[in-house]
């Protein structure tokens, strides 16, 4: 079938390869999250050196959609400084891998995709809520947080 | 006794939904009938029949609207009682659904029935709606949950409910009729008469039984049954609670309000006779009401030939899926151990993504857990896909299912 607006041969070759897939051991930044209705489940691990982010991991459960977002996050944001990361919208991952549609088409589906960027923001807000450093962007992460979708 | 070769395709006409096109203009395959079935246009009617000429509140007014209405949700409890051979109307308690009914139950008896160091036993495949309850329940009273185990053909390990038995502390085996997940059919006959051996109490999940199979309370003798009227043909937001008379009477109610008491005064208040001592507050009398047709809907085609015809479409959708390369099948090999129900797993495919794929050609089944996690990680899987069945599906449908899964196939190169 070609075509499907979805399953691009971009996401099934990241839902079987995905990028940065494992676990960073004591990282600075730890997050899991899950969407409670489906049942994807990951867990993001940062490494963050002087607001840069040194390393990122991810690993978990999902489908090709949470497989391929979580994979193009962790390649988009790494190596970035932490103030560029904080500004990061969901169009900008989205449109990485053709899904924005799904922001319309798919209620459901949208939470696969935006489940690792969620575990990102929660987890930077925790990061700079604990340094007590920046927390004007901390309050506003947990916000776009909360409210991802 | 009805004859063996009802015409289950005629009742296709009864149900509007099933003409849907859905998505790119795709007949609907509706095949996610463990969820909720859909309904006739006899339930459909009734519902909206109340509401156009008796809409009322009841047991309270002396008018004539109310005393139509009252009568009609009475003759509900009179149904369910004659459909599950209750002798005792009483004894059918109105809740919102199977999970209100649990809840009912573990907060009403598990107050006074529950004490530090007692047991309460589940089974490994229960929907979340039989554990959680019981994990509020022992937690607050610093009491044990335990699991009886699954074997590898998805039956209960029966064995292990005799150790939790022998240690005289279990005062409660809560178990559902049918799993939801793996449709195996629980041997309940053998559980309970283990439990009355030992006296402790049983409970039977039982929404995914009584729309598909004949049950009858009496002679099944448990202590508390539950189900939801949405899985057979019924209205969303009707549940009943059957427990027997003794039990309840001793009863703590579950919620205080309105129609649950006798008399109020300033400091005390005395409780109503059963059942309305458990329905607090103005019921969902409309749904009630639609119950009532639902129920007759399924007499008249008798739950043997139900039962029959959803043997024969999981048999044949067993032995159409195994063909299919990649596909693990979960739960008993045998169908006759199991209801209507195939849950299923798609080589290295998530179940979202089989779910979405198919979707595209108009089949509906579910993809996920199931709100059955315990079992989920028993499987050592994040979730599933369910093809579940009900009077109104085809082997043409169960057809489509598959050519929709090759779909699949292709998508991801399998």
């Amino acid at each position: 079938m070609s075509g499907d607006p979805i399953y691009t041969e971009m996401i099934i070759e990241y839902s079987r390869n995905p990028s940065n897939y494992g676990k960073i051991d004591e990282p600075n930044i730890h997050r899991h999250d899950s969407n409670p209705l489906c049942g994807d489940s990951i867990d993001l691990y940062l490494n963050i050196d002087d607001k840069k982010i040194t390393d990122v991991k991810f690993d978990g459960k999902g489908c090709a959609i949470c497989m391929a977002c979580s994979s193009v996050l962790t390649e988009m944001i790494k190596g970035k400084d932490l103030d560029d990361v904080k500004k990061f919208e969901k169009d900008e991952l989205l449109s990485e891998l053709g899904l924005e549609h799904l922001i319309k088409t798919s209620p459901v589906r949208i939470k696969c995709a935006l489940l690792s960027l969620k575990a990102l923001k929660y987890g930077i807000y925790s990061y700079f809520a604990e340094k007590m450093d920046d927390i004007e962007s901390a309050g506003n992460l947990k916000d776009e947080a909360a409210n991802l979708y | 006794m009805q004859s063996n070769t009802y015409s289950f395709a005629e009742t296709r006409k009864d149900f509007p939904v099933l003409n849907r096109r859905v998505r790119d203009n795709k007949k609907l395959v509706y095949l996610d009938n463990a969820a909720t079935t859909q309904k006739p246009n006899q339930v459909i009617d009734a519902i909206s029949d109340y509401y156009k000429n008796n809409n009322s509140n009841i047991h309270r007014a002396v008018h004539a609207l109310a005393e139509e209405s009252t009568e009609a949700f009475e003759q509900t409890r009179d149904k369910i009682a004659e459909f599950l051979n209750i002798t005792n109307s009483q004894e059918v308690i109105f809740v919102k659904g199977t999970t209100e009914a649990i809840n009912l139950v573990a907060n009403a008896w598990g107050r006074d029935n529950v004490k530090e160091g007692d047991i309460i036993v589940t089974t490994e495949y229960e929907h979340h709606s039989n554990i959680v309850p019981w994990q509020l329940l022992t937690q607050d009273k610093k009491a044990q949950l335990k699991y009886i185990d699954i074997d590898d053909n998805g039956e209960l390990m029966i064995e292990q409910l005799d150790e939790y038995l022998s240690t005289g502390k279990v005062k409660l085996v809560a178990f559902s009729h049918v799993s939801n997940v793996l449709g195996t059919i629980t041997p309940a006959k053998e559980i309970i008469s283990k439990c009355k051996n030992a006296g402790v109490k049983t409970l039977i999940d039982g929404a995914q039984a009584v729309p598909h199979m004949k049950v009858d309370l009496t002679e099944l003798d448990c202590d508390f049954y539950a189900f939801s009227a949405h899985k057979m043909l019924g209205p969303t937001g009707v549940g009943v609670l059957w427990a027997k008379k003794e039990i309840l009477e001793k009863m703590i109610p579950y919620q205080g309000g309105g129609d649950m008491i006798r008399e109020v005064h300033k400091y005390e208040t005395t409780w109503n006779d059963l059942p309305y001592k458990f329905e607090a507050g103005t019921p969902n009398i409309a749904d009630v009401i639609g119950f009532k047709t639902a129920i007759e809907y399924l007499q008249k085609i008798g739950m043997e030939n139900i039962r029959n015809h959803e043997l024969e479409l999981t048999k044949y959708a067993l032995e159409q899926m195994e063909k299919v390369p990649g596909i693990t099948l979960y739960g008993a090999k045998e169908p006759e151990k199991r209801g209507g129900v195939v849950s299923f797993n798609f080589n290295d495919v998530h179940p979202h993504d089989v779910g979405t794929i198919i979707d595209k050609d108009g089949v509906a089944i579910r993809s996920g857990h199931h709100c059955a996690q315990v079992l989920m990680e028993k499987l050592n899987v994040a979730a599933t896909n369910r093809a579940s069945f009900y009077i109104y599906t085809t082997k043409e449908e169960i057809d489509v299912l598959i050519s929709a899964l090759q779909n699949v196939a292709k998508v991801f190169k399998l």
